[in-house]
């Protein structure tokens, strides 16, 4: 048999299905209508309702394969790596994009080992070669300074996982419900490995730390002076219903927890807005936030690097810009309330790659 | 308490080269260091060793001049050093590379548990870990941020992920990627400095462990690079310098005109 079929990895908790595999489908769409084929999402997870997993053909899977058993409540590698690999050799799918999330980045390597498959880390494009009809994948490398096109020619199948939030989740279809198949599979026992014990997990102590999924990340650096100054930007984050985040230097300096950090040693996020404020954007800081949508400056030096990729700079102290600026949206805020917010449009990171030879 | 670490040796500079024809670096002509976040699986290894005994072996894949990296991690405290270095290797991917360094593994003698990086600052994929971990079969935990406790058996660890910190218990032999909140890497002592000048490394080839040569290098390689494009990194953006109470005024309001022309607020 030959290997036939986009699929997506689709992540879960608490019986609620996560964005990102929304945002998978959009990808899987685009590649399954170039190549002609079906496509199908992989749900493993526990307490899933059919209803559930019926909003993934919804949004654009023909086929939902769903394993759901209580030995899977969390994602533990091992066991998650064992059910993909008996999924794959059962219905042998062409091409496999999972979120790179924590877990996407630690089941993808795991179960490509063991299938002998091609697999390209954290890929912002994915498109299909035409001749050929192979998978091209295209990634940041060396702190986001190249974008490599990467392809698997000879083995099947082809595997990658995908930046979060560099593609808008794919919307309900009301008609296409009825039109795809939730496929449920009983879980073999045998596939559970039982080694790893999880024993439990704990929330970050203070505030919202998943930076990767936020909308809008506000990041203060060294420029805030001392601990007590980030009040002035979670003031922000809080207007602006966005998270902190903080460049390496504050939180070596126990500003602020290291969660929070973004760049080369910390997370890389693609919000629709990220603020930087008393932050000089050193390239290791830009390799974590310039594929960001929208880039907003605040700094006192007009030579900071950061000003080279930002839409808009305020070249100022930040302590007096950033109160003036909190007490103007607390004024939109309250004359505008009740209003809803209208999302962005996203820009692709395509727009801004060029052809150069290096 | 034997541990094993994995180092990769990267390129210093942001500016490095890309060989067009294949896809893969030029490292001539720019300074390697130990891959930064390898620093944190180093000094995690040592606070083990001097708590609970024992001997870290580092190993590293890489070009000859890749023992500077060999080096300086036993500087800092690792006792022994491993460098598998060929021209067979060259241009592996992460498939290659994991399957290349676990075979080294097999072949270095009896460990409880190996610490990687949670990724390489060049290639960025965070992969090998994880391939290492798959081809050995040993039970793992990435993103790993602290070690709770360690018995004969086994290890219990926190892992970052994004919505906080879950607690994960494995049996040993193991192996763990670490991120930067695991430790703070200590500095190379001048003794540490004077023993890693002395040590005789370990240098194998394809020849001195037992390897499918066809598993190696760009052949062994499912992935095959085939573009490389530079994106563009200045944008062109408004920018309004504050020098008083009423450009203060101006720049904040044109800021929030932008975030509304931009439907954020
Ligand atoms: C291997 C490696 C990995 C690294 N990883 C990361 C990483 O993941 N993330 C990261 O961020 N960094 C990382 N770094 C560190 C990076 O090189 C910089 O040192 C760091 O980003 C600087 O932080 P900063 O911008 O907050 O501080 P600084 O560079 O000191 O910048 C502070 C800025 O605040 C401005 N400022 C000061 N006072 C005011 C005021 N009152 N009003 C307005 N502006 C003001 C200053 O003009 C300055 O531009 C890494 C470095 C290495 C070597
Ligand atoms: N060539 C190599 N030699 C030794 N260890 C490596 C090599 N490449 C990667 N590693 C290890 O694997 C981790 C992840 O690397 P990567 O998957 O390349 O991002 C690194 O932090 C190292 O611990």
């Amino acid at each position: 048999m030959s290997y036939q079929g986009v699929w997506t990895i689709a992540e879960a908790k608490n019986g609620m299905i996560k964005t990102v595999s929304y945002e998978l489908l959009s990808r899987g769409r685009k590649l399954a209508g170039k190549l002609g084929c079906e496509l199908a999402s992989v749900l493993i997870t526990n307490n899933i309702s059919e209803e559930a997993a019926e909003e993934l053909i919804l949004r654009g899977a023909d086929k939902v394969y769903l394993v759901n058993a209580p030995e899977l409540e969390n994602f533990i590698v091992e066991n998650y790596s064992n059910v993909l690999i008996d999924l794959i050799n059962k219905y042998k799918p062409e091409i496999i994009l999972a979120a790179a999330t924590t877990s996407g980045r630690t089941l993808m390597p795991h179960v490509a080992i063991r299938v002998h498959a091609g697999l390209t880390a954290d890929c912002t494009e994915l498109d299909i070669e035409e001749d050929t009809g192979n998978l091209l994948q295209t990634r940041p490398a060396i702190g986001g300074n190249i974008m490599a096109t990467i392809k698997t020619p000879e083995h099947r199948p082809q595997m990658a996982t995908v930046r979060p939030r560099s593609t808008r989740p794919a919307p309900i279809d009301e008609s296409r419900r009825g039109q795809g198949e939730v496929i449920t599979i009983d879980f073999n026992p045998e596939l559970l490995d039982g080694w790893v014990e999880r024993l439990g997990f704990r929330k970050n102590e203070e505030e919202d730390v998943n930076i990767q999924d936020a909308e809008v990340v506000v990041a203060g650096g060294r420029g805030l002076k001392k601990a007590e100054n980030f009040a002035l930007i979670r003031e922000l984050a809080e207007k602006l219903g966005g998270v902190v985040g903080a460049s390496r230097d504050a939180v070596d300096r126990n500003w602020i927890s290291y969660p929070h950090q973004v760049g080369l040693s910390g997370k890389t996020v693609t919000p629709k807005l990220y603020i930087a404020i008393g932050i000089s954007g050193a390239i290791q800081h830009l390799a974590g936030m310039k594929t960001s949508d929208i880039i907003v400056a605040i700094n006192e030096d007009p030579e900071a690097p950061i000003f080279k990729v930002a839409d808009f700079g305020i070249i100022g102290d930040l302590f007096e810009v950033v109160p003036e600026l909190n007490e103007a949206l607390a004024k939109l805020n309250k004359a505008s309330a009740g209003i809803s917010r209208t999302p962005v449009k996203n820009t692709t990171l395509a727009e801004e790659v060029e052809e150069d030879e290096i | 308490m034997n541990i094993i670490i994995p180092i990769k040796q990267v390129p210093e500079t942001s500016n490095v080269k890309m060989d067009e024809e294949t896809g893969t670096m030029v490292r001539d002509g720019v300074e390697s260091i130990v891959n930064p976040l390898d620093l944190y699986a180093i000094e995690t290894g040592i606070q083990l060793k001097e708590e609970f005994g024992g001997k870290i072996t580092v190993i590293t894949m890489g070009p000859p001049s890749a023992e500077k990296a060999l080096r300086e991690a036993i500087s800092m405290g690792c006792d022994d050093g491993i460098l598998l270095s060929g021209r067979e290797f060259a241009g592996s991917d992460t498939w290659a590379t994991s399957y290349a360094l676990s075979q080294v593994i097999r072949e270095a003698g009896k460990f409880d548990l190996i610490l990687a990086g949670e990724r390489a600052t060049d290639g960025d994929t965070g992969q090998v870990g994880p391939g290492i971990a798959s081809f050995l079969g040993l039970p793992l935990a990435t993103y790993t941020s602290k070690i709770v406790e360690l018995t004969k058996d086994s290890i219990t660890v926190e892992r970052l992920i994004e919505e906080g910190y879950e607690t994960l218990r494995l049996p040993l032999p193991a192996l763990l990627t670490v991120v930067k909140e695991i430790s703070y890497p200590r500095l190379p002592t001048l003794r540490g400095k004077q023993r890693a000048k002395k040590l005789k490394l370990k240098q194998w080839s394809s020849e001195d462990i037992e390897i499918d040569r066809a598993n190696l290098g760009l052949k062994g390689s499912p992935t095959r690079v085939v573009k490389i494009t530079r994106p563009k990194v200045t944008r062109n953006g408004e920018f309004i310098k504050v020098v008083d109470e009423e450009s203060l005024e101006t720049a904040v309001e044109r800021l929030v005109k932008f975030l509304q022309e931009k439907e954020i607020v």
